[in-house]
């Protein structure tokens, strides 16, 4: 059984093929990664896989419907959440609001029952603060619960994103570049995070460039470049894969790197 | 038919010149700055009060254009000095209020120094219509196409050979990059603001002599103007004049085939149309949002 | 271990709430509201404080609505006098002309506005920044050309005659009769307001303003919530005009010019943003300072004007959230 089938995905802008014939699929319960250089596709990708671009050409089910072009509210609503690279805060509300926003579906969404204050809506609304401020102090962030959104710093907002997006109840979370920015120890309890969601029966696709936390975690990785599929594979079988380390590093740079990642993997590339 | 039809053209043609200026002045700010100066309708107003004011008060009609267009360039630059310029970064709403805002007080401006009268000029060559083909064409009509046709023209020139014609594209396009090159991005946009006022209080000249003008004159060619704009695609030189054009001849044609009493609308029927199923205009190239 | 420190967290958390309501716009707000609604009363000393008054409450009634949608929506209307005009004439041409009574034509008004809204909303909420404002502000001049040009059914630029208000056989025939009638429909209003903002509805709307993408990216359809926002926005228009047309019994098309929506749009903006209160006092400051310095008759525009640049440079966040910012600031 797969979650995921992508086939023959392609998103051109312009003359640009951001992604050009790309074939994968992802089973459900792994923690997979799609790691590759600057422009490779990876948001992109991202973008199609959450109807927040409408593809060139292609397919992608998802738990076995056809989901190509759907607006991304319904992907929502079917389990596709996601965290942005750039960050998408709700910064008008508190940090609090904006987990409580991730909580739109599950709660009651009647105009009159809203603005009349009906108690059942009223009892709804704690219901949702309530989990929200759970999922808050589940992703490290419970010192900002009464915070305005713009007063945290990066790394926060980092996680804020993760725990909106995992108040929507997601089947698959895309995590674009969590790490980002983020330094060691924060990159750990990203790392620790991550796992955590993924223990919890939340299937996850990873976009990073921090090499040491993608080979450690993933289950699976999907490597592109200029938009096509490059390898696939175990961190062990992309890792030792030449075409990888000349992709990123450029050819002449491959048998240093190589050394390099054969002597522990840790290469950040940029 | 035929006549008519070219009577009708022929009047389209004139005020959609002139709309084609008060757009171009919209499509300069915004490519410079990213605001939509609702003040641009004021522009045009002064262009034409400040001539009749000046001639009354004896000047020769050249003179006193050429002191109405500085007047225009004087109130363009104040507002980007004081106004816009204070406010960089704001958001788009807010800038819109604050146009707004400069809008109002120059037309109490208006009221306060000249009068709430209607005030028309005499045609710069005469009254003695041209006709053509059962038509007829009057000789304010051709200065009004001439002269916009040279400015468009000079225009041209300036945007694509001219050194700061360049750095004012080089400056729409990306601003931080404009100023890591070493263009002065500031002078850029006072420039910019001067320019769309010029170019306002000229279409506020041409036109006085065939419609006449008061202090809330400008209103409804700002309005007008900044409809060309969007129908030709913001920001797009050339689309500004056929946008022009195309508000001024439908207008003209509707008012003429369809309702008189309409006049006024269908400039604004035709803006939601080409918004609905054209949202960026007729030469505006359309993006995906990058997220 | 773990689970009495969560406990402890709750607990803070449900304390926390208790006390924020307390000091909430809902209770302390609405409350201060009805409280200046009740004193201020008492310092009218002629019929021309209450016409003021009166004029500001249904202003404040638009603009409340409005900043729900230009404030906490993030989506911006230069049209709204549209709506107030069309709430108007429907009003008046029905009870005028039709005979029925007040309150039937005033729900024909919301029907109609609450329709036509509707229609318009979706393609013209697909548009962005100046593009949605110039569409709304066309949207706007088309229906108040159309007031001006329907001489038949509007009598045109000469106005018409709108017979008296009637609810269930009480009829508001004194300027005090209007002016708590009309602030008793504002304090709903803001009561209603400050609900739906404190609701999924709210956060989905402001989540529109903050991210449209990051907001569909968590299940809200954001075009579905700017339709809605738009119509409730419209229908608060709509009954503000219905009672601004019986109030005054005789009106002009310029209820619904271009201008009038400016100046909706600025008390908002004047107010505060995304601030129920601020749309208030915005409504208030700028209705009354003009019927108070007639004496700068000839200078109005002129001082208007400078008024409204100079807030939005220097107080961009508006009035009502720059002063609580002020007052934060002083006491610790
Ligand atoms: N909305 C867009 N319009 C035009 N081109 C785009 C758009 N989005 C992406 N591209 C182009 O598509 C290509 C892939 O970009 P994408 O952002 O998907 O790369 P990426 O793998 O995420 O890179 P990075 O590691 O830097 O985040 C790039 O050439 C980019 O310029
Ligand atoms: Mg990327």
């Amino acid at each position: 059984m797969t979650l995921l089938v992508v086939e023959n995905l392609s998103k051109e802008f312009g003359g640009i093929h951001a992604v050009e014939d790309l074939t994968f699929s992802i089973a459900p319960g792994t923690i997979h990664s799609i790691i590759g250089p600057n422009g490779a596709g990876k948001t992109t990708l991202f973008n199609l896989i959450t109807g927040v671009y409408v593809p060139s050409s292609g397919s992608i089910r998802f738990d076995g419907e056809e989901i190509s072009g759907r607006p991304t509210f319904e992907l929502a609503k079917r389990g596709i959440s996601r965290s942005f690279q750039n960050l998408q805060i709700f910064f008008n509300m508190t940090a609090l609001e904006n987990v409580m926003v991730g909580r739109h579906l599950h709660q009651r969404r009647g105009l009159l029952a809203a603005m009349l204050r009906f108690p059942g809506s009223v009892r709804a609304d704690e219901a949702a603060r309530q989990k929200a401020s759970e999922l808050l102090a589940y992703v490290g962030l419970e010192q900002y619960l009464g915070a305005e959104a713009d007063s945290l710093p990066y790394g926060a907002l980092k996680r804020l994103e993760i725990a909106r997006a995992l108040a929507a109840e997601p089947k698959l979370l895309l995590l674009d570049e969590p790490a980002a920015g983020c330094n060691a120890t924060e990159t750990q309890e990203i790392d620790d995070l991550i796992q955590k969601v993924a223990a919890g029966g939340v299937t996850v696709v990873l976009v990073e460039h921090d090499m040491r936390l993608v080979m450690g975690i993933s289950d699976h990785i999907l490597v592109l470049d200029y938009g096509k599929k490059l390898t696939e594979g175990t961190a062990e079988e992309v890792r030792g894969n030449p075409d990888v380390i000349a992709a990123y590093l450029g050819a002449g740079a491959a048998s240093e790197a190589g050394a390099a990642s054969e002597a522990g993997g840790g290469t950040e590339a940029h | 038919m035929l006549a008519e039809f070219l009577q009708f053209l022929f009047s389209g043609i004139t005020v959609g010149a002139i709309y084609a200026l008060v757009a171009l002045g919209f499509s300069i700010i915004y490519n410079a700055s990213h605001v939509i100066n609702f003040a641009q309708g004021e522009f045009v107003m002064i262009g034409g009060m400040a001539t009749v004011f000046m001639m009354a008060g004896g000047l020769p009609l050249p003179a006193a254009m050429l002191v109405a267009v500085a007047i225009a360039v004087c109130a363009g630059l104040a507002l980007e000095r004081f106004a816009v310029g204070q406010s960089r970064g704001a958001s788009v709403v807010t800038l819109i209020i604050i146009t707004i805002g400069a809008s109002i007080f120059l037309r109490g401006l208006a009221s306060v120094v000249w009068d709430r009268n209607f005030h028309t000029l005499p045609s710069f060559s005469g009254d003695e219509p041209i006709r053509l083909a059962g038509a007829t064409l009057t000789p304010q009509s051709l200065w009004v196409l001439g002269v916009t046709l040279v400015v468009a023209v000079l225009l041209f020139w300036f945007f694509t050979r001219t050194l700061m014609g360049k750095a004012m594209l080089a400056t729409a396009h990306n601003r931080l990059a404009a100023q890591l090159v070493g263009i002065n991005t500031r002078f850029v946009l006072m420039l910019s603001f001067g320019l769309a006022a010029a170019l306002g209080a000229i279409g506020g000249i041409l036109i006085t002599p065939i419609a006449p003008t008061y202090f809330e004159g400008g209103v409804m060619l700002g309005l007008k103007g900044f409809s060309a704009a969007i129908v030709g695609g913001l920001g797009h030189g050339l689309g500004a004049i056929v946008g022009g054009l195309i508000v001024g001849i439908a207008e003209a044609m509707g008012a003429g085939y369809i309702s008189s009493a309409y006049k006024d609308a269908f400039a604004f029927v035709l803006i939601l149309l080409v918004l609905f199923f054209m949202p960026s205009g007729l030469f505006g190239v359309r993006g995906t949002e990058r997220v | 271990m773990a689970v009495t420190e969560k406990d402890a967290g709750t607990e803070a958390l449900k304390r926390g709430a208790r006390r924020t309501a307390l000091l909430s716009p809902r209770y302390a707000g609405v409350g201060a509201l009805i409280l200046v609604i009740i004193v201020l009363q008492f310092f009218f000393t002629n019929n021309f404080h209450y016409d003021v008054a009166i004029k500001i409450g249904l202003s404040a009634i638009v603009c409340v609505g409005l900043n729900l949608l230009i404030g906490y929506a993030g989506q911006i209307s230069l049209g709204h006098a549209g709506f107030f005009g069309l709430g108007a004439y429907s009003s008046a041409i029905l009870t005028d002309s039709y005979g029925w009574p007040p309150l039937a034509s005033l729900f024909a008004g919301l029907v109609l506005v609450g329709v036509l809204s509707f229609v318009l909303a979706r393609p013209i909420l697909r548009l962005k920044g100046h593009y949605l404002a110039m569409a709304t502000l066309g949207m706007g001049i088309i229906i108040s050309i159309v007031l001006n040009q329907e001489v038949d059914l509007t009598g045109g630029p000469d106005g018409m005659p709108v017979p008296a208000f009637s609810l269930f056989g009480w009829s508001p025939n004194s300027e005090p009769a209007w002016y708590w009638l009309v602030s008793g429909v504002l304090v709903v209003t803001v009561w209603l307001s400050l609900n739906l903002i404190d609701s999924s509805i709210g956060r989905a709307l402001r989540a529109v303003h903050g991210s449209e993408v990051a907001a569909e990216t968590v299940g809200v359809d954001t075009t579905r919530y700017k339709v809605l926002i738009f119509v409730v926005s419209a229908l608060f228009a709509s009954l503000a005009g219905s009672l601004f047309a019986h109030y005054t019994g005789f009106l002009t098309p310029v209820v619904a010019e271009f201008f009038t929506s400016i100046q909706f749009v600025i008390m908002v903006v004047f107010g505060g943003m995304a601030s129920v209160f601020g749309s208030v006092v915005g409504a208030a400051v700028l209705t009354a300072l003009p019927e108070f310095l007639t004496v700068l008759h000839d200078y109005e525009h002129l001082v208007f004007g400078l008024l409204l640049m100079l807030t939005m440079i220097f107080m961009s966040k508006g009035l009502l959230p720059s002063l609580i910012i002020l007052i934060r600031r002083r006491l610790p």
